[in-house]
């Protein structure tokens, strides 16, 4: 019994850590490859969650459907915030303690608006294959976490082509190497910045979907993932989205295991542990360069 | 201004304060003094790390409740000794304990000052960046093994019962009131010490270039070390009363993001240059709080403060003591011409 517990924790896990990669994607892209440290980005996830319940609620369109449809929208917030980021610090060459304070203000302003607005009450969607649950043998694969989980790969894959393969894409991986190199080929580095920085925006209408499926969201939901997603995104070498996968599905697998044998109370602990623990051993990751 | 005389002055002032709330004699006056004496404390503290040496630490809610949190430990063992000790010890912990709430202060000054060395070990040698990171992440462990330790209550949270009369002082909340002025004595005349000696330039050149600190012989991760024990202690000792002031403790208010989000907004609105600044930080936007909670609601005062602190970080970077000196030099220029 106690090996089924074992394989079920793995699984749910690694499940969860596919929800995690795309919870992380948008950090990978804005710390990892711009250098810009947004921390509100999970205050935006949670956004997205909010955006999914009250479209849901009214229409009980699917969350993932409301989540692409408003992609353009989180595209151009993304790059509104980034054009202020841009002319108040960025220009300047500022040190980022300011850029900082601005993004810890961006989250907080968020979180306490969506209290303002819906209170603390717990929220949750209606989709009808929520409470449904796959099983082969003995291993089971609730439905809830297994479509955010799949969307969320598929979604991964797609970035990894597009930063690969595409122009754009390989513009903003040289843009996080060698700015000047890439004026010096005709592209403007702030240009592709403030794509990029709209793209990660963008993810977290995504991730935000999934998170409400997964769970019910109240507008603090998002400080517990700051220290997740920094974990993952420095554990998996800053930058690097295979690196980000792969880590992502580490901490959602321990996470799962501490859960299961030791009480979801710790959980929270293993990641923020993990966090500091890579950060004074091997700063660069497992993966970084 | 020599320190003796400073100290002296910022007595002087304190007494004054505390004379005129009792002859008001509206304890509310206390209640709400004592919340924005505490953001002194902290928004002090704060500056020390975050504006002297310019690493921003996210964690002052973890180090805040660590102050708290030890009051409520020895809280705990006072109530019930014999769980804690052995029998040959009951005896004389019965003298120690219930510990007077200053030795407590200093207690959880020394622990938090102790976890701030520990933190800055694990994590100063990294870009600023990841320093401030670590420490958010170090706020939601601690609180997790708060949660978890049912000895100090858990998530459930504790009852601290404070008593009713206090010699001299008469009513508990005016001396935890004069306690709290001590402490931002202390925070205010560590901060100036710091500024004005050999260890407030080397914090400087730390802020402004580290690289270059490094190279020129400053011992950077030594001075940081020191930095951040100082920060850490002073926001640990803020947290000490805390228990007391608000008689029931639990993990989500002693980890309250207001707390990391209002010691970072303080100096940063204030200036973060000098002393002053989370001084004048601290007593507008904490008046300001008290006064938006009584009349609109405590979600709003929050936003309030999210906003303030968004507005002056793009608009004025020096806060409202740099705009006063920006002003105060055009004057004198203008009258020169």
């Amino acid at each position: 019994m106690e090996f089924d517990l074992l394989i079920n924790a793995i699984i749910a896990g690694l499940m969860l850590g596919g929800f995690y990669a795309a919870v992380t994607a948008g950090i990978s892209i804005s710390f990892g490859m711009l250098d810009i440290v947004n921390i509100a980005h999970p205050g935006f996830i949670i956004l997205g969650s909010y955006i999914a319940y009250i479209v849901n609620a009214h229409f009980g369109v699917d969350p993932i459907v409301i989540a692409i449809l408003a992609l353009p929208a989180f595209y151009a917030l993304g790059s509104l915030i980034y054009q202020v980021y841009y002319q108040s610090f960025e220009k300047h060459g500022q040190d980022s303690l300011r850029g900082l304070a601005f993004f810890f203000g961006l989250l907080f302003v968020t979180e306490v608006s969506l209290n303002l607005v819906f209170g603390v009450d717990y929220r949750s969607v209606d989709v009808p294959y929520i409470g449904g649950s796959l099983s082969i043998g003995a291993m089971e694969f609730p439905v809830r976490m297994l479509v955010p989980c799949l969307v969320s790969l598929a979604m991964f894959g797609g970035l990894q082509l597009f930063m690969s393969r595409t122009f754009i894409g390989r513009a903003v991986m040289a843009v996080s190497q060698d700015p000047p190199a890439l004026q010096l080929m005709a592209v403007d580095p702030i240009r592709i910045k403030r794509i990029a920085f709209s793209i990660s925006i963008a993810t977290a209408s995504m991730a935000g979907a999934f998170l409400i499926i997964i769970q019910p969201v109240i507008p603090s939901a998002g400080r517990e993932y700051i220290g997740r997603v920094f974990a993952i995104c420095v554990l998996g070498g800053l930058g690097s989205l295979p690196g980000t996968l792969i880590a992502a599905l580490m901490i959602g697998v321990i996470e799962s295991i501490t859960a299961t044998f030791y009480g979801p109370s710790w959980a929270p602990a293993v990641s923020f542990g993990l966090l500091l623990l890579t950060l004074a051993v091997r700063p660069s990751g497992l993966f970084g360069r | 201004m020599r320190t003796p005389a400073f100290i002296l002055i910022l007595t002087a002032v304190a007494a004054a304060l505390y004379f005129a709330f009792n002859f008001v004699g509206n304890d509310y006056l206390f209640f709400a003094g004592y919340t924005v004496l505490q953001y002194i404390v902290l928004a002090s503290a704060w500056n020390i790390l975050g504006g002297y040496c310019g690493y921003v630490n996210f964690g002052s809610a973890g180090f805040f409740a660590i102050g708290v949190y030890t009051t409520v430990f020895f809280y705990a063992v006072g109530q019930a000794p014999e769980d804690v000790f052995p029998e040959f010890l009951l005896a004389p912990m019965q003298f120690i304990f219930p510990l007077p709430l200053p030795i407590l202060i200093v207690i959880a000054g020394a622990v938090a000052g102790l976890v701030g060395l520990g933190m800055g070990y694990l994590t100063l040698r990294l870009r600023g960046v990841f320093f401030a990171i670590a420490t958010l992440a170090l706020s939601v462990v601690l609180e997790t093994f708060i949660v978890n330790w049912s000895f100090v209550g858990g998530s459930r949270g504790a009852y601290v019962i404070p008593p009713n009369e206090v010699p001299i002082f008469g009513h508990f909340i005016q001396f935890l009131f004069a306690l709290m002025l001590v402490l931002v004595i202390v925070a205010l005349t560590t901060a100036r010490l710091i500024e004005r000696s050999k260890l407030g330039v080397g914090f400087a050149t730390i802020r402004d270039d580290e690289l270059a600190a490094e190279a020129s012989g400053v011992p950077t991760l030594r001075l940081k070390l020191v930095a951040t024990v100082v920060s850490g202690a002073l926001m640990g000792m803020a947290g000490a009363p805390f228990p007391y002031y608000i008689g029931y403790i639990e993990p989500g208010s002693a980890f309250n993001l207001s707390y990391a989000v209002n010691s970072i907004a303080m100096p940063m609105i204030g200036g973060t240059t000098s002393w002053l600044g989370p001084l004048v930080g601290a007593l507008l936007l904490g008046t300001l709080q008290q006064v938006a909670t009584v009349t609109i609601s405590s979600a709003v005062n929050l936003l309030i403060v999210g906003l303030l602190l968004i507005f002056f970080v793009i608009i004025a970077p020096r806060g409202i003591v740099g705009l006063v000196q920006d002003w105060m030099r055009k004057k004198t220029k203008g009258e020169k011409s």
